[in-house]
């Protein structure tokens, strides 16, 4: 390792830095936090693959000295489900945005939680369409600016977390880039989990959420985040009228589930009329 | 010891605003992009916490836990 360098930047490609994010993106930061979770977690860096959809947070795993997949726009799900099935021993993680979770792809990410498959999704939650011009996403809060919402936005946000866990995700967490300690240690719990696990970033974009709704500054957004986020246990006992234009983070659901991928391969093993089964990874396998 | 390196940092400011003990301040005069880069104020007082190494969003900064 090079002197006077993060710890952090043995697993980034260096010929590709700096990274296209604007100053104070939240992306960085969820980068960082993934990693202290990945070694908290001890995953083996080689065994990791990451798959992304289109966005600014789906540019991520460009930046990692790893396996990685760059897929359609809402599809990561999807293409992960494919990876981990041909894969089974692999650490598959999707990072994506919430305009690939929570719009284009929702009904991927229902599915993906429903059938329990084990994959990390880290949701990168910026509340507004970033890199295609500040457009009003379906997380977008209730009342916020975006320029196809000169007078606010009228329209209810998703809950995903709350989403997740109503489809049967086995480890569903929500935490903000404010909170990069606690958030490190829910990346890890999910890692750790074997099933769905969907950890819920939410995120910083100065240059169009913040610009459109007098938070200029990366330091106001996080100072924003920091002041309207609200413990789960401590959001329980509160009424919902308290809850409105509060973030309540912590931990939705922690309760492991059998898996689909062990499911399956149990299923091949004693159907299988040869002995052993050679769909999975045949393409590995010598002629 | 601290390093920050400066052809990564974007000047966004965060580690100025997030260190617990604020021991980073902006410096006055901007470098040759424009950009403000955060110099150490009172690095003596370090409790090297990590914070700003994990919360920069340009992997620009290093805290040695050694010394």
């Amino acid at each position: 390792m090079v002197k006077d360098e993060s710890p952090f930047m043995k697993y980034l490609r260096r010929d590709r830095l700096p990274t296209i994010f604007c100053a104070g993106c939240g992306n960085g930061i969820v980068m960082n936090t993934f990693f202290k979770g990945m070694e908290m977690a001890e995953v083996d860096f080689d065994n990791l693959i990451m798959v992304s959809g289109i966005g600014c947070s789906s540019r991520i795993p460009g930046y990692v000295a790893c396996d990685s997949l760059h897929t359609t726009h809402g599809r990561p799900i999807s293409f992960a489900t494919g990876i981990k099935l041909a894969n089974p021993e692999h650490d598959v993680v999707v990072f994506s945005g919430d305009g690939d979770t929570a719009a284009i792809g929702g009904n991927h990410l229902i599915h993906g939680a429903r059938r329990n498959i084990d994959i990390t999704v880290v949701c990168i939650n910026n509340n507004i369409y970033g890199m295609t011009g500040g457009q009003i996403s379906p997380t977008s809060p209730k009342g916020s600016y975006g320029s196809t919402a000169p007078y606010g936005s009228l329209e209810n946000p998703f809950n995903l977390s709350g989403l997740v866990t109503a489809a049967g995700g086995s480890y569903v967490a929500r935490w903000t880039t404010a909170h990069p300690v606690q958030l490190s240690k829910a990346i890890k719990s999910g890692l750790e989990n074997k099933g769905f696990s969907f950890i819920e970033v939410i995120s910083q974009c100065p240059t169009y959420y913040g610009r459109k709704n007098k938070l200029r500054t990366p330091i106001d957004m996080l100072n924003w985040l920091e002041e309207s986020s609200i413990n789960k246990k401590r959001a329980d006992k509160m009424d919902e009228e308290e809850l409105i234009e509060k973030i309540v983070v912590g931990e939705f659901q922690n309760k492991p589930q059998p898996e689909f991928t062990d499911k399956l391969c149990k299923l091949l093993e004693e159907q299988c009329v040869t002995g052993k089964p050679t769909s999975i990874r045949s393409a590995y396998l010598e002629d | 010891m601290i390093t920050v390196n400066k052809n990564l940092c974007k000047g966004c400011g965060l580690c100025t605003e997030f260190c617990p003990i604020k021991i980073f301040k902006e410096s006055e005069e901007p470098n040759e992009k424009g950009i403000n880069l955060p110099v150490l104020d009172k690095e003596e007082k370090c409790a090297k916490c990590g914070l700003c190494s994990l919360i920069c969003p340009d992997q620009a900064i290093k805290v040695d836990e050694e010394d």
